[in-house]
């Protein structure tokens, strides 16, 4: 289902100008807080209107201002998880989840609500008052209760933001599990890159109220141009691999990657399983020519893409390695000793340990 | 005490506590109509319509009645169309006594109700909304409960104002025993009769305990409600 999204809008002295298309199961809006992600998710939500432009999901068109057609919020059938939960407090859990059904006219169905409530751990809290609930506990209902509306698109404005890391790491999975279990196409708002690189698969990256970038997640995190907007410290790129062999006394995972093996701390699954890996900048190391012997035992082959300045003494250095790319963040003499060009081959060096294991899919 | 009560002062008690529950209840939809237009709406002449509604909090209420007498008599414009048309008579009629009753608590009843409107969190209304819920169930089932605690409040402002009318009341529909005499009317008769002392002074202990009770009861319900609508 594509979501095609090109609307103008002001705010005050804030203004929206945003123009995408996106085929991807989980759409990540990403940017710094004020960026504008919120007032486009409220744009999708119908919660105000656009001063022009269209918003299409799929066939549906949510609004049209050439051709005045702006459906009522009620009539979208766009599922919506805000910050706060936004649960009402005088219904029970229950009664949160039922919401939809009982008075935005969806169809009763109790074997969703059962496969919902599974999904979500919620089953001990049905009846228990939003007033009763943790943070974590909140958002999980707040999940299920737009999931029950029988949405076509769910759009998750920052729903672990209001959270502490234990909490986000309580909910992360389940936000993992929608994906991977509904089939539901998700626009996701963050400013928090783990998050980002974990779930989506497409990016649409915010700034001062413009997009400027839009497109595969490690296309858009790998762009050393956007570097200032995507994070100097937590520069990362995504590897997709997958599990050949398994050494659990030795405690070492075998992955196959296109550009090479890696070896990595023990993770289980099984055999064939693909696995997403996230790799930091810092963590990468780049050799001319084979290396002689060194305790870093996984290497990468790959081509310099592009180089590119961060601050005075440090570059950062793309490469494509086997379909993804690969961020080394070296230094200026360091790079001028080895005489680096665009176009070259090098082969990128990464200790097993650097790796963040994401997750399977 | 209570044996002691003469059919006329049984009379005054009774027409005194239906006045006022008519006045409230009969007012009550007109009260949240109100209230939500003030709260929410945003249209030419809302400060004049805030204006015309809190009118009878500010002036004699001898004036309102007046002003009613002249607007529902029986030759007045509406009481005369009432009349002609429905068979409907509030001059001189308990039914008067609980519209003037209604008059003067209305700014009492739309204030409360407002600002009770005015604290809902617009976003748990939004929210039901993407839910799929219209503006109608939306207002049924966030707007009104939320609000619950301060439509409370204003119904039973409205009744107790209304226990307390006297000059609008007298100026509208008079002071007839059985008919239209409710109990601040009564009082005023015994005072003004020789030997009515003891009378005046029952009538004044059952109408504090009147009020009381209302006050206790309202405290006890506001506190209900708001517990319920935050859940605990």
């Amino acid at each position: 289902m594509t979501l095609t999204v090109d609307v103008d809008k002001r705010l005050g002295d804030f203004a929206l100008s945003a123009k995408f298309d996106s085929d991807g199961a989980i759409t990540a809006l990403f940017g710094r807080s004020g960026a504008g992600k919120t007032t486009l998710v409220n744009l999708i939500a119908g919660l105000i209107r656009p001063d022009r432009g269209i918003i299409r999901v799929g066939d549906t068109v949510l609004v049209d201002t050439a051709r005045r057609i702006n459906l009522p919020t009620h009539k979208r059938a766009v599922g919506y998880v805000f910050q706060e939960g936004r649960l009402f407090p005088h219904f029970s859990v229950r009664g949160n989840l039922t919401y939809g059904q009982r008075f935005g006219g969806r169809p009763r169905d109790e074997a969703t609500l059962g496969e919902v409530v599974a999904l979500l751990d919620i089953a001990p809290l049905l009846d228990r008052r939003p007033a009763d609930l943790s943070g974590g506990e909140k958002q999980r209902v707040a999940i299920g209760r737009a999931l029950l509306a029988k949405p076509r698109l769910l759009l998750m404005d920052e729903p672990l933001a209001a959270l502490d890391n234990a909490r986000k790491a309580e909910i992360f999975p389940y936000v993992e599990r929608l994906r991977d279990e509904m089939r539901l196409p998700i626009v996701y708002v963050s400013h928090a890159v783990e998050e980002v690189a974990g779930l989506a698969d497409t990016l649409v990256l915010f700034v001062d109220g413009k997009v400027v970038a839009a497109g595969p997640v490690n296309e858009v995190f790998g762009r050393l141009d956007l570097r200032r907007y995507t994070g100097h410290f937590e520069a990362s790129t995504v590897l997709h691999t997958r599990i050949v062999e398994q050494d659990e006394a030795a405690g070492i995972t075998l992955l196959d990657h296109p550009a090479g093996r890696l070896s990595v701390p023990y993770r289980a699954g099984a055999i064939g399983t693909a696995m997403r890996l996230r790799v930091r900048a810092r963590d990468v190391t780049i050799a001319v020519g084979e290396p002689g012997r060194l305790s870093i035992r996984n290497r990468l082959a790959g081509v310099i893409a592009e180089i590119g300045e961060i601050e005075r003494l440090t570059l950062e250095v793309r490469l494509e390695a086997g379909g993804d790319p690969l961020i080394a963040r070296i230094t200026r003499p360091a790079a001028a000793a080895l005489d680096l060009k665009v176009g070259q081959p090098v082969v990128a060096l990464i200790k097993s340990t650097a790796f963040d294991r994401l997750d399977e899919g | 005490m209570f044996d002691s009560l003469t059919p006329s002062e049984w009379d005054a008690i009774g027409l005194s506590l239906r006045v006022a529950s008519v006045a409230a209840l009969a007012s009550l939809p007109f009260g949240i109509a109100i209230a939500y237009l003030l709260a929410r709406g945003r249209f030419p002449g809302r400060a004049l319509l805030d204006a015309v509604i809190h009118l009878p909090l500010v002036m004699p209420p001898v004036v309102t009645g007046y002003l009613l007498l002249l607007a529902f008599g029986r030759r007045g414009p509406i009481g005369g169309l009432l009349e002609h048309a429905l068979g409907i008579i509030l001059a001189f009629r308990w039914t008067g006594a609980a519209l003037a009753a209604a008059v003067m608590g209305f700014p009492l009843m739309v204030r409360a109700m407002r600002l009770s409107l005015e604290t809902i969190d617009v976003r748990l209304e939004q929210a039901a909304s993407t839910l799929g819920a219209n503006r109608s169930w939306v207002f049924l089932t966030i707007t009104l409960p939320l609000a619950l605690p301060g439509i409370l409040a204003g119904l039973v402002l409205s009744f107790a104002r209304a226990l307390g009318e006297f000059g609008a009341t007298i100026t509208f529909v008079g002071n007839i025993p059985g008919m239209t005499q409710t109990i601040p009317s009564a009082i005023y008769t015994y005072i003004q009769t020789p030997g009515g002392d003891f009378a005046a002074l029952r009538l004044t202990a059952i109408s504090v305990a009147i009020a009381f009770a209302a006050l206790l009861l309202s405290e006890a319900l506001a506190r209900r409600a708001t517990r319920r609508v935050r859940g605990q």
